[in-house]
């Protein structure tokens, strides 16, 4: 089967589906490779390096889709200005597509893609569960926009990150706010952290706390009481009006102090909420920077204009909505990478032939056209990522708590009673029928039990080894019996089992003492 | 020499002995302890052989053969191969204790008759039979220790029966050998019943798995001094009673701390078959990825932390890395970065274990801590490194109720920013459970033999 690489059309598209090493291993996995001729060259690969490694150029655009069989886009397939045609259209019908497809904004797209018979997997609705990770473009490209977010916000930020103190006078560090922390937001407190700047970021998910703090942010807490922000599948949940009263306050008075706001929120399948007033953008300081990534949706900040950068009140708003993009090499790297792992899982043969396995929650979710069926959306995923405990689990009350404690104090004092009277029973067998000599060795027995259970207690931990070690080497006193026997030995078997005891217990004695000294002379301060 | 001198040295040398016990409280007394035990083992030797009258050539030659065998051995073992050497000596006086039962029996030192001769067959009687099953047991452990011996749980059907079938035979035979009159019978009966206990010594060991060697070899450790103190009372002797009851009780605490550290019961230790539940409600979900890191990024993490907890387990000890340890440990603290150790109370195949490899390789003692001590200290540590440890830092002890361990206090290093786990591959440690710890977000895993990664730390450290 022959796989097709597109020249992206989309305006200021500078990724590419396929890098020279991913083609590599596509041509691995048994497929052809044709690319469009000029298609990597915004991201810096050239014809010549895609031929390197044994794909193919195509002629001209048409040509390209006429003959491939598998087409790997980034962006969503779109009227061809050029030819006049719609991408879809240009397609061999049965063939396959992996590109942003973005099925809930665009069934016309779905149906003109079943009308065509192409199976279609949106790398944009991939399952959010670990196995699917490494095919995980969404994040990859959030990474990607979170970098740059700070690196956009840094070039129209006329100060320093990092606090410094020079001859010429005193630079206070630059302080970042990041609302939203999903991965772009992660990878933009990271990115700012390690410039030096002072970062906090705030999000309606309680269970991000410890990932933000592990990048280096302070993590803003709300003056409220904790509604988790968790929705399915690892993203927000719209939160309710109190919380969302509490939580623009504290926006409003971040924004006083803060020169840098980054924005990062989203709720799936809803417009950007708007969390950046007006109001607020006027409270910044004159020369303050908002980037705000949630723009392709609307924005989070009000005065946003997507694609754009604006300036009102003395504040730059940063719109962009192609940040990947802007760094399309390393972009098209991890996005051809991705889409290598999708076809690996696709191709488990290895024979160039794709097998849409509908059994494989991954493979499912992805695909929204199955030939001529839109099979757009998948059933529902179920589990959530930290799971809330179940009703009927929770803690028993104090009532229970002290019944059961009740309970368990009677039966370990009823316990106690019969070992007292059972050991008291066994007292009074021994001292009634023993006779006089046992019971001295008795009384010497049980005093030295109690001496090595009070010393015992004393050991540290760390010299319990040695404690085995001394102790064992005691025991080997059990040479003294053998000794007596030995010494008094009328029967020769008698002496042979008496030498070889004391033999045995000596080398005991010997090496368990040697062995715990050695030891000890380890210990040192 | 005068039965009152002997008695007045026996006195001075159990006095020793308790002593020397005490003296291992500190690391600063307890060079003190050991020389105060070796005291007390050349006077009791002493006044012995001072009291007897013939045999003295052949006493000396058995002494100074063993001591001459003892201490080679002792100065040539490897730090990692104690456990093994500690319950072989266990089974030496297991032997013993059996040898001079037999003895006993055949040529009594002292007359008895009467009830008091009766007395003295079950001192005999109990005296081989534990000293039987501390011997062959031992050598099971030591057998299984040294990996001679599958040390998984060996789990016949009905194995709790035959347990007690072979005790109920052994009651029998102790009827039968109180009940005869004649030596040979008595004899017969002996061999039986030494040879049942034997087979039940395997058998118990068998049963048990590897995690829970520390509470087993603690365990013979109090079956040997019990074995002393029965030839003690056997023989009517004071200083074998008190040393066997020394022995014998500080085997049984350490039986109980160790027991309490995997928060399991004594007896569900002994009864064994642990090791083989390997099943768990946490069982590995398919939806689940480690993150694996390289030496230069845990080189880099290192160089970052401010404070670092070092945690080993047997892994460590397996592939003597405890001297590449040790190297980091210093490059470490020469940079100023605050390292210190966490040990868990079972980390090993004895209690202490990880002491004294640590020791061995020169780590000071005092930034060695216990799981107690350090516990409290994960959340503000930057960098954990585990090293060959598994069960005592699964977090499913903690968090997982339906998981076989627990309950079982564990080192918590998943509260630390970062946690890197040096481990040769994804196997489960002994007790056979996932350990969802290798999932978590902050951990990364270093696959690869311990001392090899280890010394790839060293150099990158040091580069």
């Amino acid at each position: 089967m022959k796989i097709g690489i597109p020249k992206e059309i989309f305006e200021d598209e500078r990724r590419v589906a396929a890098t020279p090493p991913s083609v590599h291993k596509l041509i691995g996995l048994g497929y052809d490779v044709i690319v469009e001729g000029g298609a990597g060259e915004a991201a810096n690969y050239s014809d010549a390096a895609y031929e390197k490694v044994g794909a193919a150029i195509a002629a001209d655009t048409s040509s390209l889709w006429k003959e491939a069989d598998f087409i790997l886009k980034v962006r969503a397939p779109m009227e061809n200005p050029a030819l006049g045609k719609h991408e879809a259209d240009l397609m061999k019908e049965g063939a396959f597509l992996v590109s942003y497809i973005w099925p809930a904004q665009s069934p016309e797209l779905l149906e003109k893609l079943a009308a065509r018979k192409i199976t279609s997997f949106a790398i944009d609705s991939l399952p959010r569960i670990s196995r699917a990770q490494k095919m995980d473009a969404l994040s990859a490209m959030a990474n990607i926009a979170g970098y740059r977010a700070v690196i956009e916000a840094a070039n129209h930020f006329g100060r320093f990150f990092t606090g410094q103190v020079t001859a010429a006078g005193k630079v206070p560090p630059a302080k970042i706010m990041v609302i939203g922390a999903g991965v772009a937001g992660l990878a933009a407190i990271g990115a700012a952290n390690s410039m030096g700047a002072i970062v906090r970021a705030f999000d309606t998910r309680l269970e991000v706390k410890e990932q933000v703090e592990s990048m280096g942010a302070e993590f803003l807490v709300l003056d409220f009481d904790d509604e988790d922000g968790s929705g399915s599948g690892g993203y927000a949940k719209q939160m309710s009006d109190e919380f969302i009263k509490a939580e623009m306050a504290l926006f409003a008075e971040q924004a006083e102090e803060v020169d840098i706001i980054i924005t990062t929120a989203l709720i799936p399948g809803k417009p950007a909420p708007k969390l950046i007033t007006a109001d607020m953008v006027k409270s910044m300081k004159p020369g303050s920077v908002i980037v705000d990534l949630a723009s392709e949706r609307g924005g989070n900040c009000e005065l946003t204009e997507p694609g754009k950068v604006a300036h009102h009140h003395g504040v730059t708003l940063i719109g962009y909505t192609d940040l990947p993009s802007r760094m399309a090499k390393v972009a098209s790297e991890l996005y051809a990478t991705n889409l290598v792992h999708l076809l690996t899982e696709l191709t488990p043969e290895k024979d160039g032939q794709p097998l849409v396995n509908m059994e494989d929650e991954v493979i499912r979710g992805l695909t929204v056209v199955n030939e001529n069926d839109i099979t757009w959306p998948p059933p529902k995923p179920e589990s959530p990522v930290s799971p809330k405990p179940a009703p009927g689990t929770e803690e028993p009350s104090a009532e229970a708590k002290a019944a059961a404690k009740k309970d368990a104090d009677r039966r370990s004092l009823i316990g106690k009673g019969v070992l007292l009277v059972v050991t008291a029973l066994a007292l009074y067998g021994v001292g009634a029928h023993a006779p006089e000599s046992f019971l001295q060795h008795f009384t010497v027995f049980v005093l030295a039990c109690f001496i090595g259970w009070q010393v015992i207690w004393n050991v540290t931990p760390s010299l319990h080894t040695p404690l085995m070690s001394v102790t064992n080497a005691i025991s080997g006193i059990i040479v003294i019996g053998a000794i007596l026997h030995l010494a008094q030995a009328e029967n020769i078997a008698v002496g042979i089992m008496a030498f070889v005891a004391v033999l045995i217990a000596s080398i005991n004695v010997g090496g368990g003492f040697r062995v715990t000294h050695r030891m000890l002379k380890m210990f040192r301060k | 020499m005068s039965t009152g001198l002997v008695s007045v040295a026996y006195v001075v040398a159990s006095i020793l002995f308790i002593l020397s016990l005490g003296g291992l409280s500190h690391q600063e007394s307890a060079r003190r302890g050991n020389l105060y035990g070796v005291a007390g083992i050349i006077i009791a030797v002493g006044a012995t052989l001072a009291s007897v009258d013939g045999g003295v050539t052949a006493i000396i030659i058995a002494v100074l053969l063993g001591v001459g065998i003892g201490i080679p051995i002792a100065n040539k073992v490897e730090m990692t191969q104690m456990p093994q050497l500690v319950a072989l000596l266990h089974s030496f006086v297991g032997l013993a204790a059996v040898l001079v039962g037999f003895s006993g029996y055949i040529e009594p030192l002292i007359a008895t008759s009467g009830t008091e001769h009766t007395i003295k067959l079950v001192e005999v009687f109990v005296g081989i039979f534990i000293g039987a099953i501390t011997f062959t047991g031992s050598l099971v452990a030591c057998g299984k220790l040294d990996g001679r011996i599958d040390s998984k749980a060996l789990t016949l059907p009905g194995r709790h029966l035959m347990n007690l079938a072979a005790i109920i035979v052994c009651v029998l035979l102790g009827a039968w050998f109180l009940g005869t009159e004649s030596m040979a019978l008595g004899i017969v009966a002996l061999i039986l019943m030494t040879a049942i206990a034997s087979v039940l010594g395997i058998h118990l060991i068998m049963a048990i798995g590897g995690a829970d060697m520390p509470v087993v070899v603690s365990m013979l450790n109090s079956y040997s001094g019990w074995a002393a103190a029965s030839i003690g009372f056997m023989l009517g002797n004071d200083l074998l009673i008190v040393v066997g009851a020394l022995v014998g009780s500080s085997g049984a605490i350490l039986s109980y701390i160790m027991c309490k550290a995997m928060n399991r019961s004594f007896i569900s230790v002994i009864l064994g078959g642990f090791g083989q539940t390997s099943s768990s409600s946490a069982a590995a979900d398919a939806d689940q990825t480690v993150h694996e890191s390289s030496v230069d990024d845990v080189c880099e993490e290192l160089r970052n932390a401010e404070s670092v907890i070092i945690v080993p387990g047997y892994g460590m000890a397996v592939a003597q890395a405890q001297n590449g340890v040790s190297e980091m440990t210093k490059l470490l603290r020469d940079r100023g970065v605050n390292v210190r150790f966490g040990i868990h109370p079972v980390a090993g195949r004895l209690p202490g274990h990880m002491n004294v490899l640590l020791a061995e390789a020169h780590v000071p003692y005092d930034i060695v801590l216990e799981m107690d001590e350090i516990n409290d200290d994960f959340p503000s540590t930057d960098v954990v490194l585990v090293i060959g440890a598994n069960d005592t830092v699964n977090p499913a002890a903690a968090e997982d109720p339906g998981s076989p361990i627990a309950g079982m206090p564990v080192l918590e290093v998943w509260k630390a920013h970062q946690v890197v786990i040096l481990k040769r591959g994804m196997a489960t440690g002994y007790s056979g459970v996932e350990n969802p710890l290798f999932f978590k977000d902050n951990a990364r895993m270093l696959f690869g033999d311990a001392k090899d990664s280890i010394d790839k730390l060293v150099s990158g450290l040091r580069g």
